[in-house]
């Protein structure tokens, strides 16, 4: 059973420390020259919006803001264009986890899908009014790829939160 | 909302009024060692690429680059000899002379991931004095020209990078022209009377009235000329010279000569406020 509101499974509290580097492997990911590769997903906003829909009190649009910057200098964007995107998707994140953990983790990916999705509009829409060139609809095909890496990430990134199974007649939960 | 408000203000500064260069060459700094790390898995794939290179193809290449070499060899005894009296003819004519350019070779290292514009890096920065601006060639015409510098690194803009511009000269009529990147590979020749002397096929080369290019250098051939009666100015996209988008070594060609002086302003005639009529000064 995965630990979603459903689940009876109770989890460790989450070590910030783990967010925060799991949010900078996620950059290393990112910072990966794929070049113009299509179907490439955003590795950060996949991460972000993962710890702002489990974490909501802990993490929110601040690292989105900041990890889109370093997203930004990394990938030679517009300053601020990544920056802009992932505090919506944060902030989209931080207020749909009520509702997105009653899910089980592919349901969860198909609420997540969208928010992806958003995110990628908003910067073509932001280089476009920029005056940049349209660069093609494949590169909208890398939020989809993402949302299908959401139910493996479900699994990883909260293995750290698990409880040792010691059985304890006594203590039943 | 603070944020969002922030970063809505980072884009402006940066796309339009590009105050944030300081900023970003911060910023890379902290950047830098995680860039390394995530190039390298796509250096070892490249290096291993190389490695595997059938020995077939590259005697076909070292062939090939022989034969090039020949022919270079005996156009260069030809310059050594044209320079000598460009030189002797220059002093004659008592015109400055064209300083050599000083040049660096550079690598490619890959393509920026930013999917709205053309740019690659290259592994030469500002550690090996490539400055923002400089232009860049590779065997066959001119590449792009140098956006942004790191310390390590440099970001180049190709041609064919929408909306970047370039002046440019078709040989066979002399005419001047500023050719855009298009966006889609190709390039354009904008602002041409629908009427204008060019033909496809006619080569295009740089007019050098901008400073930083020299002039001659090869940069398009003319695809196809499009004119449309309704249309003030005649379509005519090219194709790049160079290979544009698939060259690994370039030339990184160091600031042309100085341009000479601007001519002084004109010296406003008092009392000419009113109007655009330029009253002849009585004195």
């Amino acid at each position: 059973m995965q630990p979603t509101n459903r689940s009876r499974r109770i989890l460790l509290p989450v070590k910030m420390w783990f967010v925060y580097t799991t949010l900078f492997i996620a950059l290393f990911l990112n910072y990966i020259p794929t070049g113009h590769l299509p179907a490439v997903p955003d590795f950060v906003a996949l991460v972000l919006a993962f710890w702002c829909v489990r974490e909501p009190l802990k993490i929110g649009i601040g690292a989105g803001f900041v990890f889109g910057l370093l997203t930004d200098i990394g990938v030679g964007a517009a300053l601020g264009q990544h920056a802009f995107a992932y505090v919506l998707v944060a902030y989209a994140a931080n207020e749909l986890s009520r509702r997105v953990l009653w899910f089980t983790p592919v349901e969860q990916a198909l609420h997540v899908l969208p928010l992806l999705f958003l995110s990628q509009l908003v910067m073509v829409i932001v280089r476009l009014m920029a005056g940049a060139e349209f660069p093609g609809w494949w590169m909208f095909f890398g939020s989809f790829v993402a949302a299908v890496l959401w139910i493996p990430l479900h699994y990883v990134l909260l293995l750290p939160q698990y409880q040792p199974v010691e059985r304890d007649d006594n203590r039943p939960i | 909302m603070f944020f969002l408000v922030l970063s809505l203000a980072l884009l402006v500064s940066d796309l339009k009024l590009r105050y944030l260069d300081a900023f970003r060459q911060g910023l890379s700094v902290l950047a830098y060692p995680l860039q390394m790390a995530a190039a390298t898995p796509a250096d070892f794939v490249r290096n291993a690429s190389d490695y595997f290179a059938s020995l077939v193809r590259l005697q076909i290449e070292n062939k090939e680059l022989k034969s090039r070499q020949l022919q270079g060899g005996e156009r260069l005894l030809r310059l050594e000899q044209l320079e000598q009296e460009n030189r002797h003819l220059r002093t004659l004519l008592e015109a400055r002379e064209r300083q050599p350019v000083k040049s660096t070779v550079a690598e490619i290292m890959y393509t920026a991931k930013d999917p709205f514009s053309r740019k690659v890096i290259l592994d030469k920065g500002a550690q090996a004095g490539i400055e923002a601006g400089q232009a860049v060639v590779d065997d066959v015409g001119v590449v792009g020209q140098i956006t942004r510098v790191f310390p390590m690194q440099s970001e180049l803009t190709l041609l064919t990078d929408k909306d970047q511009a370039i002046p440019v000269m078709v040989v066979r009529s002399g005419l001047r022209a500023v050719l855009f990147g298009s966006g889609d590979g190709l390039m354009e020749l904008r602002y041409l009377a629908a009427n204008a002397d060019v033909q496809p096929g006619d080569k295009i080369v740089t007019s050098g009235l901008d400073g930083v290019f020299l002039a001659g250098l090869p940069v398009a051939t003319v695809a196809r000329v499009e004119r449309d009666q309704a249309q003030t100015f005649a379509r005519i996209p090219c194709l790049p010279a160079a290979g544009v988008e698939r060259f690994t070594h370039v030339l990184v060609l160091g600031h042309r000569e100085s341009l000479p002086a601007r001519p002084p302003e004109v010296e406003p005639v008092a009392g000419k406020i009113k109007g655009r009529k330029a009253r002849p000064a009585k004195d």
